[in-house]
């Protein structure tokens, strides 16, 4: 009977410590996921709080309008380089969501399944994954040694290839959780699949396939390294879609590789504007899908 | 009619494949009949009319190694995020979280660039690599080399902090798709919230853990701006970093760095070269890590239906 209780008492404490030791170690984890959360977030605060603070200072109504002043004086802006980006950019975005959109349709709509559907699919995926210096390569043999100069259009174009496999892959993904009722009243009434897809399911993913749009412009709007073999960068204004054209990123790593603070200066303005460009960028597009959802 | 044009947007996708393809293979043949095979083992770099002479080993091994110290440092990190939003925090912490991961996502890497040139080299020089120095440069040829900030060890820190938003996203993403009876059978046997997590969720979605991870490589080993701000660019066989705080080089940041003053028409070619070899480098690590989270999400959703 004593050795019984004894036992009892021995298995208790075992059972009591190990818990105790697990319980610990939970603790322990717990604090270290917080511990890199806190990590993570340092950064971004960083990040911002460094841009504004040093982006500022830089920035007048001058540094908007005007192009950049001689080297090392400071002086000027980097016109140029907002005037460059919206129009490389807007072109872009031309060429890639119209297609991007088309090819989500094709693969949601038309052919789910199959070998060749599945092959767009696969080689779309490859296209997210290429570096973008890699685009770079593309838009210089194809373009830029074909016409013989630096152009907005070498630059466009790589921008496209970056930006429309973001489209397609967001237009499927949105197009796949609509309701499929929705189709099959519009098939129920005799309507041709085109009209059903154009008039009836496209406008119902409007706004997902608008925010994936906004979030694949953003991501190009800062891309430095295919512009570097295609646009060159200059400091004078557009001069025509074959011709060189500066870009906010790809000022901004000129800046910062010259040994002027006052380039420097010039380079974190530049950032906060390029910042605030994509900032707006997604905030209007928030503002039109809620006022579209007012009117409705 | 509407069906051919949406077909025909689809070949588009093919098309610019192919065009990727060519382009790159187009631009790289000069210097591989120029240095044949060579061109991959040599450490070389010598773009003089006359005396030219191109290796690519030492950028490939610069991009080997700054991609693993990224991900030696981010992968862990985002782990830890992952598990913290999706298992840990209330959905009150949680969801500002994932808000605030996914706007570091947004912020263009040129931008995480300025600020590691200016900014974040001096904390690393500073709080890390001066201490790991002043401690151990006598015994590890690790940390034998006096500290400047701008080497590999900082570009990898910076391609760390670049790549957590992403990887840790999609962590979250995959794990989201572990069925909740999973985390309440090991609850019920009296696991603590640290081994639901070890026994119950990191098991069924290890291979989507791991696709998140190469995904996350891929964009390490391919990203050129924010590398070459700080990696110190040095070229010749000088660039095989000897230790951590060498200065080193890419194969995406002398790319960046030659192309507009490539002189020769074999120095271009050479550098395209070296985006070939970036090309297949992160084609190969992409395609396995698709295939990876791609198994685990079919297989869970299935398993969903029953």
């Amino acid at each position: 009977m004593n050795s019984n209780n004894n036992y009892r008492d021995i298995l208790q404490e075992t059972v009591t410590k190990k818990y105790k030791k697990r319980l610990f170690v939970d603790k322990l984890v717990t604090i270290l996921t917080v511990v890199c959360v806190v990590a993570a977030i340092v950064p971004l605060v960083s990040i911002l709080l460094e841009v504004v603070k040093n982006g500022v200072s830089a920035i007048s109504f001058e540094f908007i309008t005007q192009p950049q002043g001689s080297i090392g004086l400071g002086g000027g802006g980097v016109a140029p380089a907002i005037q460059g980006t919206i129009i490389v950019v807007g072109l872009a975005s031309l060429i890639a969501a119209p297609i991007g959109v088309v090819t989500g349709i094709y693969l949601s709509e038309f052919a789910k399944e199959g070998t060749f559907p599945n092959m767009v699919r696969f080689f779309n995926d490859v296209l997210t994954g290429l570096p973008s210096i890699v685009i770079g390569i593309v838009g210089y043999v194809v373009i830029v040694l074909a016409m013989g100069s630096f152009s907005v259009l070498a630059g466009s174009i790589s921008l496209s290839i970056i930006m429309m496999p973001i489209v397609v892959r967001v237009t499927e993904e949105t197009l796949k959780i609509i309701p499929h009722s929705l189709r099959e009243a519009g098939y129920s009434l005799g309507i041709s699949k085109a009209k059903i897809t154009l008039f009836i399911v496209l406008p119902s993913a409007k706004n997902g396939i608008l925010t994936g749009i906004v979030i694949a412009i953003s991501r190009i709007a800062g891309e430095t390294a295919p512009l570097i073999m295609t646009i060159l960068g200059t400091s004078l204004f557009f001069t025509g879609i074959t011709g060189p054209v500066d870009a906010l990123p790809l000022r901004i790593w000129r800046l910062a590789s010259q040994p002027y603070e006052s380039a420097h200066a010039f380079g974190w303005g530049s950032a906060l504007i390029l910042i605030l460009m994509i900032l707006a960028l997604s905030i209007g597009l928030r503002f039109l899908a809620q006022r579209r959802s007012l009117f409705k | 009619m509407f069906s051919f044009l949406v077909f025909g947007a689809a070949v588009y996708t093919l098309l610019m494949v192919g065009l990727v393809a060519y382009s790159v293979v187009k631009g790289s043949i000069d210097i591989f009949s120029y240095e044949g095979i060579g061109f991959v083992i040599q450490t070389n770099w010598n773009p003089v009319e006359g005396r030219e002479s191109f290796g690519a080993l030492p950028y490939i091994v610069g991009t080997l190694i700054s991609s693993a110290i990224a991900m030696a440092i981010g992968v862990p990190i985002s782990l830890a995020i992952a598990v913290f939003i999706s298992e840990i925090a209330p959905p009150r912490i949680g969801t500002p979280l994932s808000f605030i991961t996914e706007l570091l996502a947004a912020v263009p890497s040129i931008i995480y660039g300025l600020w590691a040139l200016f900014v974040f080299r001096f904390w690393v020089r500073d709080l890390i690599e001066k201490p790991l120095y002043d401690a151990f440069h006598g015994y590890l040829p690790f940390f034998a080399k006096t500290p400047f900030g701008l080497d590999i060890f900082t570009a990898g820190i910076v391609l760390a902090i670049m790549i957590i938003p992403i990887v840790s996203s999609i962590c979250r993403e995959v794990m989201r798709v572990v069925p909740n009876s999973q985390r309440e059978a090991a609850y019920s046997l009296g696991a603590t919230r640290w081994e639901t997590v070890r026994v119950a969720v990191f098991p069924y979605v290890k291979s989507g853990l791991v696709g998140a991870t190469m995904l996350g490589l891929g964009r390490a080993v391919g990203e050129t701006i924010l590398v070459t701000m700080v990696i110190g660019n040095v070229i010749g066989p000088g660039a095989i970093p000897t230790s951590l705080f060498s200065q080193g080089q890419t194969l995406s940041s002398l790319i960046a760095n030659e192309f507009n003053e490539a002189s020769s028409d074999l120095h271009l070619s050479a550098l395209i070269a070296l985006g070939m070899i970036l090309l297949i480098l992160t084609m190969a690590i992409n395609i396995v890590a698709r295939l990876l989270v791609k198994k685990k999400v079919k297989v869970s959703s299935g398993a969903k239906s029953e």
